[in-house]
């Protein structure tokens, strides 16, 4: 059986959990395997009833008052008593934050293989091999997880199409655990800066990263994304440095957008990035770097000098707007 | 308070990578090394705790003979002692058998914070020292933006996705995995690489570290690395930077149909 961990704040699916739904449903395709899925909380009736809408053999509700907040030694305790009872073979996830945070305890407090971030699968064999980048998606590496079952995947957010999910009638049923000594004591989760921006809504957007090279040189593509009547957003380096405001940032710890148009200024494309505006429709990137990951999922790609190209953009883009 | 710093030799991010011949991991001569960017966080972290509460830091750094670099430099911005894990043993060890040797260094030493980067730039793997926290016992968060340490009580700000933010509190000793960018990294001083030239640096081996080879063995194989399949095709477009401008406008007004 292969089992899906579906997440969610407050009763609320984390959209996410459905590219893991999806991934197991095309995983049991290939292996006719039977899927269940599982979500742990207090208060989750409605939203396993929503799980239960996709085509799954069973949703496991968890409820337990220590599980109302997401806690590392919470969800684990409480994931690992219901494996014991599900006896699965395959555990998939979403890579979510919080996967990444209990997942590999998770797996280690079973002595099993936990294969983190994969971007695709395939079932050779009967046997399922996974592809996860190594050196920041300079490299692809295909990965088999070895020992005992279960096993334990996660896949990158974005890998799946968790609106692809097929609709079937789940049955929804309860499990019990006993939860003690839980040690992290959460606080409400909060946001620093108030969204001033809401980029999600942007049609076009032009984003800049660290090839900016200084605070002063962020003008020019802003001038740009004026031009071209474009949000402008960045990576993480430059809002870490502060030379924006963290709400302008795009990334899995920042916004996740899917734009009509992405230009991509200096922004050589590491994982956490690319996962949070890959779903654009047109992607653009300018790097001087040939080999830097974001030109793997451009759709047009310029080799060369910021400091050039983007002043000649925005004069032809004046142009166009006249 | 006494903390262990975890920094791993990665090659440097702009190496250009070469297939080794079994095909299943990039080939190490001819590259240069840098320390994991997040651990370089994860260091500075410690560095400013130890200056606010007193203690030690410990700069524990798994690796073969090059590794010693990133715990030279790690002794140079400030720590007081190194660990170097070293053995043929442990060459090819997947997180959780890099975890378990971790935390076996980690348990002997004994700690009260035990720092990791989040992951690492080469396998970015993300779960060494949660494995760690696990095999040890102690409690532990990840992707931490602050530490705030208290009578033998840590709180810590982690991140969380769609910029959410949320404050943990639980008891040292703990793990915690360090989010690149949340403090300014200081930089080796001439005075500080002149002190660290004192400053031990104690040799593990397999033996010292003590575990089986069945605690040690992998959990997941890597089959084969290749450079990735292209998922678009890109066109790239060349000329002046005035040619580049008018093409790519043209293209993205008539064949994208952005504008």
């Amino acid at each position: 059986m292969i089992l899906v961990f579906i997440e969610h704040v407050d009763g609320k699916v984390n959209k996410a959990s459905y590219e893991a739904v999806r991934a197991a449903q095309l995983i049991s395709g290939a292996t006719g395997q039977a899927i269940s899925a599982v979500i742990f909380g207090s208060g989750v009736g409605a939203a396993a009833g929503e799980i239960a809408a996709k085509k799954l053999g069973a949703v496991y509700t968890v409820e337990n008052d220590a599980l109302k907040s997401y806690t590392a030694d919470g969800y684990s305790a409480a994931f690992k008593q219901v494996i014991e009872q599900l006896q699965p073979e395959l555990v998939l996830m979403t890579h979510t934050y919080e996967v990444r945070d209990f997942a590999p305890k998770l797996a280690a407090s079973l002595r099993r293989a936990l294969v983190g971030d994969c971007i695709a699968h395939k079932v050779e064999g009967g046997e399922l091999v996974l592809t996860r980048q190594v050196f920041q998606g300079k490299m692809a590496a295909d990965v088999v997880p070895v020992g005992d079952k279960p096993h334990f995947v996660s896949f990158q957010i974005g890998s799946f199409r968790g609106d692809e999910c097929e609709a079937g009638q789940a049955e929804v049923k309860a499990l019990t655990v006993n939860l003690a000594g839980i040690r992290q004591q959460p606080e409400e989760r909060f946001k620093e800066a108030k969204a001033a921006v809401d980029l999600t809504a942007a049609p076009l957007i032009v984003s800049v990263g660290r090839g900016i090279k200084e605070q002063k040189n962020i003008e020019i593509v802003k001038k740009l994304a004026d031009a071209m009547g474009a949000e402008l957003s960045a990576s993480r380096p430059i809002c870490d440095n502060e030379w924006l405001p963290m709400d302008r940032q795009i990334g899995s710890s920042g916004q996740t957008v899917a734009p009509k148009m992405y230009l991509a200024v200096g922004i050589s494309g590491a994982i956490q990035h690319l996962v949070g505006m890959k779903g654009a429709r047109t992607i653009v990137a300018i790097n001087k770097d040939k080999e830097a990951p974001i030109f793997e999922i451009a759709d047009y790609g310029i080799v060369g000098d910021l400091f050039e190209i983007v002043p000649a953009l925005t004069a032809e883009a004046e142009k166009l707007k006249q | 308070m006494k903390i262990i710093v975890c920094l791993k030799q990665v090659p440097k991010n702009d190496s250009i990578l070469r297939i080794n011949e079994q095909g299943n991991w990039i080939q190490d001569r001819d590259l240069t090394y840098e320390i994991n960017e997040s651990d370089q966080y994860g260091l500075e972290a410690a560095l400013q705790l130890k200056e606010k509460h007193g203690g030690e830091v410990i700069a524990l750094s798994l690796g073969p003979a090059r590794a010693q670099s990133v715990i030279k430099e790690a002794l140079a911005r400030g720590a007081d002692r190194g660990l170097h894990i070293e053995d043929a043993a442990f060459d090819s060890l997947d997180a959780f058998g890099a975890a378990s040797v971790i935390a076996a260094a980690a348990k002997a030493e004994g700690f009260d914070l035990l720092l990791t980067g989040l992951q690492s730039d080469d396998h970015g793997y993300a779960q060494t020292g949660v494995i760690a926290a696990e095999l040890l016992g102690t409690p532990h968060a990840t992707i931490v933006m602050d530490v705030q340490s208290e009578d033998g009580k840590l709180k810590v700000k982690r991140e969380l996705e769609s910029g959410y933010f949320q404050w943990v509190s639980f008891p040292a000793p703990a793990v915690l995995t360090i989010q690149s960018g949340i403090n300014t990294l200081r930089y080796a001083t001439l005075k500080g690489i002149m002190a660290a030239k004192k400053k031990e640096i104690k040799k593990l081996d397999a033996a010292a570290i003590g575990l089986s080879a069945d605690e040690l063995a992998p959990k997941t194989q890597i089959r084969k690395i290749y450079v990735p399949q292209k998922s678009k095709q890109t066109q790239f477009i060349e000329g002046s930077a005035s040619e580049i401008a008018a093409k790519l406008m043209d293209k993205l007004k008539n064949e994208a149909r952005v504008f």
